[in-house]
């Protein structure tokens, strides 16, 4: 049985090199297929997880009103830009409140060389969380200790190649090219954040002071301890969970101003809910590509059945049953397909390679690497198809060697 | 008297035999046909006289209407269409016009093609030179086939060298039976009768029997015996005359 086994596969094996050709063409179509449909998957999963990782401990999210998913996605995503701004006496009145453990300010609306600027104090530092509960931490310098002074993220560090004691400005506005440039304050970075993969690693990080500093006309240096008049958000930290729901309807409730109170994992299923559509709709086409891919390997087969009669009915001549015939079609679409979907998964590894760092700094995703049981699901479910698929010309070259004999009229 | 034994014999056994493709008319009729066991016979006729539909009967591959085919005294004629297929390939090697060659393969692979379909003749193969290669090595020798050339692509020999690959793969593991379909039709006569006398005693030495189909009636006298299908198919001898 293994000896017909492997003397089957080495003949269809030769009998494709022969036909090397369009056997690389139909195999590059099934390893596209694969790698296309894999990536969809490996992209979604990595972001979900990326986004999810990004904010962590956070119990609620203040800012002034707006939607929840807007509020989460400037707040601690840096995407988009704030509507308004709230102010800090509403700040100071949530932060004291009982219940309320710890709350950071956010205050936006500036960059640097297209990072974002973000005015904060040092709880920032001390509270916040990403991933499974990790905190911030230095990989140089420590925080700031004057409204001048600035900590930034790992990839700020990297991109523009500061180092602790580099002088920077920051522009307002968030764009890189801004024509309003704020020449007269510059900062000097005191601290470097180690990597989190998250939007941390493409901040700069101030004070509120220094913040202020920014939009002041600059006669005068405010201490680090001075207040500001408004702030872009708040995330706070509870001493318990169940107040999450009671102090969110509070705030949402507050009367001097409007505000919104939004639970960062809520809001983010809320962003899942809002891109399953375009992320159905990704699997369904790259499952169409992959249909794509199989049923051209059918039609390349199917065409070459014509040109190979002789060959078949030289086959059946020296003792090949029919079945055999059909065996070796069947597993000539099979090899071509897991050589196929092997490479796809293969591709699809090399360009994760290849492309994380980007993929990292340029949209905060963590591409992961190693096969998963996606790929195993996406090699078994090619496989499968293709094998269904391939029993059309297999039979076909079945009822020809029984119709053809051993010779061919041609 | 002797006619009795020789049916014991018979390589092939043909009675009362009747076929038609489809719903067609009869195109094959032979009331008798018997071919003992290593005669050396000589089939002839103008095409369309049923050369090729004999041989495919003869093969397995198509079955008679009526009568019975018989096979080193297995009726095949009986049997299912696995059961003959079986019957093909252990006992009976094949050579035709052209295209006889798995172009993708070497020529040595040729060769060995009918072991890997028939347990047979991979076992004899192997007890009469150690291995199917070997006996792929020294057919080929024999047939005029030399080591240079053994390696080369099929498809870069010539015909003549060609029809010496096909008659060593019919002769590979020694089976009782080579029927050969024109094989010398594509070559010139020099090369035709070198050809005939090669495979001849070959099969000579693997005491085969040979049935050898040719449209060309002077090449008879190469042969222990020749047969007129044209005579022999009731079909043919009416239809010539119409």
């Amino acid at each position: 049985m293994l000896h017909n086994f492997v003397s089957t596969i080495s003949l269809v094996f030769k009998s494709l090199m022969n036909r090397r050709g369009t056997a690389a063409l139909t195999v590059a179509s099934i390893a596209v297929s694969a790698a296309l449909l894999s990536v969809v998957d490996r992209v979604r999963t990595d972001a979900q997880t990326s986004f999810a990782n990004t904010i962590s401990g956070t119990d609620l999210i203040v800012g002034a009103r707006s939607g929840d998913l807007n509020l989460l996605l400037y707040s601690v995503f840096r995407i988009g830009n704030p509507t308004n701004n709230f102010s800090w006496e509403s700040y100071r009145l949530i932060k004291d409140l009982p219940m309320v453990d710890w709350m950071i300010p956010i205050s936006l609306g500036d960059a640097h060389r297209g990072y974002r600027v973000l005015g904060t104090d040092l709880g920032y530092f001390q509270h916040y969380q990403y991933a499974d509960n990790r905190s911030l931490s230095f990989s140089d310098g420590a925080a700031f200790a004057s409204a001048t002074d600035a900590v930034i993220g790992a990839e700020v560090a990297d991109e523009l190649a500061y180092t602790v004691g580099q002088q920077i400005v920051v522009s307002h506005g968030v764009t890189e090219t801004s024509f309003l440039t704020h020449d007269e304050n510059p900062f000097t970075v005191t601290g470097i954040l180690a990597r989190t993969g998250t939007p941390v690693d493409r901040t700069v990080h101030i004070s509120l002071a220094g913040m202020d500093l920014i939009h002041s006309d600059g006669t005068e240096t405010p201490g680090l301890d001075d207040e500001p008049g408004e702030i872009t958000a708040g995330l706070i930290g509870l001493k318990s969970k169940t107040s999450i729901f009671p102090l969110q309807r509070n705030i949402n409730e507050y009367e001097p101003e409007a505000l919104s109170a939004v639970i960062p994992g809520v809001a983010l299923q809320q962003l899942w809910g809002l891109i399953s559509v375009a992320e159905t709709a990704l699997y369904g086409v790259s499952a169409m590509v992959v249909l794509a891919g199989v049923l051209g390997l059918l039609a390349t087969l199917l065409v070459s059945l014509n040109e190979r009669r002789r060959e078949m009915s030289v086959l059946r001549s020296v003792g090949a049953r029919p079945g055999h015939i059909f065996v070796m079609l069947v597993s000539e679409a099979a090899m071509l397909a897991l050589s196929g979907a092997l490479i796809g998964l293969f591709l699809v590894q090399l360009g994760i390679l290849l492309i994380r760092q980007y993929a990292l700094s340029e949209f905060g995703i963590q591409l992961s690497i190693g096969l998963r049981a996606f790929d195993l699901y996406v090699l078994a479910g090619i496989l499968v198809i293709t094998v269904f698929v391939s029993v059309v010309p297999a039979w076909r070259a079945y009822r020809n060697s029984l119709a053809d004999g051993l010779t061919v009229r041609l | 008297m002797s006619a009795d034994s020789s049916v014991m014999e018979a390589a092939i056994a043909l009675s009362d035999l009747r076929f038609g493709y489809d719903a067609g008319d009869d195109v094959l009729a032979i009331d008798k046909l018997e071919i003992g066991v290593s005669e050396k016979v000589f089939l002839f006729g103008p095409s369309g006289c049923g050369k090729s539909t004999l041989l495919a009967m003869i093969g397995g591959v198509l079955v008679p209407r009526e009568g019975s085919v018989s096979i080193l005294g297995n009726v095949v004629s009986g049997m299912k269409g696995a059961a003959r297929d079986r019957i093909r390939a252990d006992h009976i090697g094949f050579i035709f016009q052209q295209f006889n060659l798995v172009p993708y393969l070497s020529v040595i692979d040729n060769v060995c093609l009918p072991c890997r379909y028939s347990r047979r003749r991979a076992t004899r193969a192997e007890e009469s030179d150690g291995s199917g290669q070997k006996a792929a090595v020294r057919l080929l020798s024999a047939l005029g086939i030399d080591e240079s050339l053994r390696a080369r692509k099929t498809t870069d020999l010539s015909v003549g060298q060609q029809q010496r690959v096909a008659a060593a793969r019919a002769l590979i593991g020694r089976p009782e039976l080579i029927i050969a379909d024109e094989p010398t039709s594509s070559l010139d006569a020099d090369r035709r009768r070198e050809f005939i006398d090669l495979l001849l005693s070959e099969c000579e030495k693997a005491n085969s029997t040979v049935v050898f189909v040719s449209h060309d009636a002077s090449l008879a006298s190469h042969f222990d015996k020749a047969i007129d299908l044209q005579l022999t198919n009731g079909v043919a001898s009416h239809s010539d005359a119409s």
